[in-house]
C-alpha cells in the first residue's frame, strides 16, 4: 500500500509541484530583478512570458512549414528571446524611462498599460483561442527506483519534465555566475543596493537597467516556453494568469533577491501542488479550483509576518 | 579678520571652483550665491552650521541637483549640470555622508564598481588600497555592511580613490564616529593629500578639520560668510564663538 501512495504522491504531487515551482521562479527573477533596480511592480512581465510563448511558437511552425522540421521549442525559443528582449528595450525606452524619476505609481500604471497594450497586440496579430504549443501525449520516462532495503518506487516523469529542472538549474547557475562573478552583475546588485550611490560612483546606472531587461526578459520567455511545454498550449491569459504566483514568489524570496525568488517560485510551485493532496481521507485537502488562492495566501501572510521576505529583501 | 570672500578670479587656474553657485531642490533655493575653489595640492575644510547648504554645495558639483545660477568649473572647464556619472568620469570623486558604501556587495566588488570608469590597472589599484587602509584587506570577501562605522568610511574613501582622482570630494568623513576612527581618517586624508590629490572636505567636526585644512570656508544660510586659511579661521574669535563650540582660548 506504502508504494501505491508514495507512486500518486511522487509521480502527480511533488514532481510537477516542481516543475511549476521552476516556471514560477524563472518568472519571479525578472519581476524581482526590475522591482530591486527599477523600483517597480512590473505588471507587464507576463506578457512577456506570454509573447515570448507565441513567438516561440511561430518560429517553431515557420520552420516547420518551410523546411518540414519539427523544431525543438528550446531552439526556437533563441529567436523568441532575441525578439522579446527587444521589445522590453523598446517598452522601457519609450514607455518607463520617461517617468525615470517621476513618484512611483506613474511607473506601475505605465506598466499596466503596456500590460493591456501587449495582450491586446498579441491577440490581434495570434487571434484570442487557444493554440496547441505541442501536439500529442507526452510519454513518462519509467523507470524503478530503489528507496529502501524493500521498498521500490516507479517513476514516471515526461521528457519535458526534465528539461523543465534542467533548464532552470542550468539557468540558475548561469544567473548566479552573472551576478557573483561578472562585472555587468555586479553593477546590477550594486544599483540595487542604492541607485543614487551606484550614480555617484559612476556607474552606468541605464547601461545597468538595460541588461536588467535582456536578464529579465531571457527568464521570462524561457518560463513561458517551460510552461507551454508543460501544458502543451498557449493563450493570451496565460502571463496574467502567472503574474500573481510569480509576485508571491518575489515577495516570498524578498525583493530583490534573485534566488530568494527561486526558492520562493519552487515554495509556491509545491505548495499549490501539494494542497491538493488527499492529506486527510480521500478528498483533495484544497480543491484544485483553489490553487491560485494558495499563492495569494503565502503573500499575504509572508506580507503580515515577515514583509522583507525569506532573504531579507526590500521592503517599501 | 578674514572676512574677506575670496574668488577663483583671484587665482589663474584652480582645480574646482564655485562660482556664484545659486542652486536648491524643487522650488526651495538652498545655495544663494556659494563661492569657492581648491588648488592642487590643498586641503580645504568647509565648516558652518546644520543647513547652511555644505553638503547641498558638494551635491551641486556632483550634478545631483540642479543649478540654476553661476558655474562650476574643473580645471577651467565648465561642468555645470553635468550628471554625476559623467562628473566621476572627469575626475572628482565623491564620497556621501550616508549609504556610500554598498552594503551587500563584498569589500572588494565595492573597490571594483570604484572602478566602473577605469579600464586597466584595477588589480594593482586595489593592492594600492589595501596598502593605504590594511584593515580593509581581512575583510576584503566580507559584505561592506557588516563592518563598522569606521571601516565603512575607508571602505567609502577607498572605493571613491579607485580612478584617478582630480579632486576628492568628502562629505562628513567623520560623522558619528570614534574619536580613534576620526584621528585616523584625518590623518588618512593627510596621506591621500600627500599623494597630490586635492581634498574638499565637508565637517561638523570645524576644528579637527581646521587643524588639517590649508584653508576653509564657512557658509552660513547657503553662502560664504568667513574664509581663511585653517590656523586664520581657528584663531578667529568670531568664528570660533560661532561655530567652534565657543571653546576658543583667547590669547
Amino acid at each position: 500500500m506504502w508504494d501505491s501512495f508514495a507512486f500518486e504522491f511522487v509521480n502527480f504531487y511533488l514532481v510537477p509541484g516542481i516543475v511549476l515551482g521552476c516556471i514560477y521562479a524563472l518568472g519571479a527573477i525578472g519581476i524581482t530583478l526590475t522591482f530591486g533596480i527599477l523600483r517597480f511592480a512590473n505588471f507587464a512581465h507576463g506578457e512577456i512570458m506570454m509573447t515570448g510563448s507565441y513567438l516561440t511558437w511561430t518560429f517553431s511552425a515557420l520552420v516547420g512549414s518551410v523546411f518540414g522540421w519539427a523544431l525543438h521549442p528550446l531552439i526556437a525559443a533563441i529567436p523568441a528571446i532575441v525578439v522579446a528582449i527587444f521589445i522590453s528595450l523598446l517598452v522601457d525606452r519609450y514607455f518607463y524611462k520617461p517617468f525615470r524619476n517621476s513618484p512611483t505609481i506613474m511607473i506601475v500604471i505605465a506598466s499596466f498599460g503596456m500590460m493591456l497594450v501587449i495582450r491586446s497586440a498579441v491577440q490581434t496579430l495570434w487571434g484570442p483561442n487557444q493554440i496547441t504549443f505541442v501536439k500529442g501525449i507526452a510519454k513518462p520516462n519509467a523507470w524503478v527506483q530503489e528507496v529502501s532495503n524493500n521498498a521500490e518506487l516507479l517513476l514516471l516523469i515526461p521528457n519535458k519534465h526534465f528539461w523543465i529542472m534542467a533548464g532552470t538549474l542550468i539557468i540558475t547557475l548561469g544567473l548566479a555566475y552573472l551576478l557573483g562573478q561578472t562585472r555587468i552583475g555586479k553593477a546590477m546588485r550594486a544599483v540595487s543596493d542604492s541607485p543614487e550611490l551606484a550614480q555617484a560612483t559612476g556607474i552606468d546606472v541605464e547601461a545597468v537597467i538595460r541588461a536588467t531587461w535582456v536578464v529579465g526578459g531571457f527568464c521570462a520567455v524561457m518560463a513561458g516556453v517551460f510552461m507551454a511545454m508543460d501544458t502543451q498550449f498557449i493563450e493570451t491569459t496565460m502571463g496574467f494568469r502567472m503574474l500573481l504566483p510569480m509576485f508571491a514568489a518575489a515577495i516570498l524570496g524578498g525583493i530583490g533577491k534573485p534566488f530568494g525568488a527561486v526558492v520562493g517560485g519552487l515554495v509556491i510551485g509545491l505548495a499549490e501542488e501539494l494542497s491538493a493532496y488527499p492529506w486527510i481521507g480521500d478528498a483533495p485537502l484544497i480543491s484544485p479550483g483553489y490553487k491560485t488562492g494558495v499563492a495569494f495566501t503565502i503573500m499575504v501572510i509572508m506580507l503580515i509576518v515577515r514583509p522583507s521576505g525569506l532573504f531579507k529583501g526590500r521592503t517599501f | 579678520m578674514p572676512i574677506l570672500v575670496e574668488t577663483s578670479l583671484n587665482n589663474p587656474q584652480p582645480v574646482l571652483s564655485l562660482n556664484g553657485l545659486h542652486a536648491g531642490y524643487g522650488e526651495t533655493e538652498i545655495l544663494h550665491d556659494i563661492n569657492l575653489y581648491i588648488n592642487q595640492d590643498e586641503i580645504v575644510a568647509i565648516i558652518g552650521p546644520n543647513g547652511a547648504g555644505k553638503s547641498t554645495a558638494m551635491k551641486a558639483v556632483l550634478g545631483i541637483l540642479t543649478i540654476r545660477e553661476g558655474t562650476v568649473l574643473l580645471n577651467g572647464g565648465n561642468i555645470t549640470n553635468t550628471p554625476a556619472n559623467k562628473v566621476v568620469e572627469m575626475g572628482i570623486s565623491y564620497v556621501p555622508q550616508t549609504h556610500n558604501v554598498f552594503v551587500n556587495l563584498s569589500v572588494q566588488e565595492n573597490l571594483e564598481m570604484g572602478a566602473w570608469t577605469r579600464r586597466d590597472g584595477i588589480p594593482e589599484r586595489i593592492q594600492t588600497m589595501y596598502e593605504l587602509f590594511p584593515d580593509l584587506k581581512s575583510k576584503r570577501k566580507q559584505a561592506a555592511g557588516s563592518l563598522s562605522g569606521g571601516q565603512r568610511q575607508m571602505v567609502a574613501m577607498a572605493k571613491a580613490l579607485m580612478v584617478d582622482a582630480k579632486v576628492l570630494l568628502l562629505d562628513e568623513p567623520t560623522a558619528g564616529l570614534s574619536p580613534k576612527y576620526r584621528g585616523e581618517i584625518f590623518e588618512t586624508i593627510q596621506k591621500i593629500n600627500s599623494n597630490g590629490v586635492p581634498v574638499l572636505i565637508v565637517e561638523q567636526n570645524a576644528k579637527q578639520a581646521l587643524g588639517v585644512a590649508d584653508r576653509g570656508y564657512v557658509l552660513v544660510d547657503g553662502a560664504n560668510r568667513f574664509t581663511g586659511t585653517g590656523q586664520e579661521l581657528l584663531d578667529d574669535r568670531e568664528v570660533a564663538r560661532m561655530f567652534l563650540g565657543g571653546k576658543h582660548v583667547e590669547n
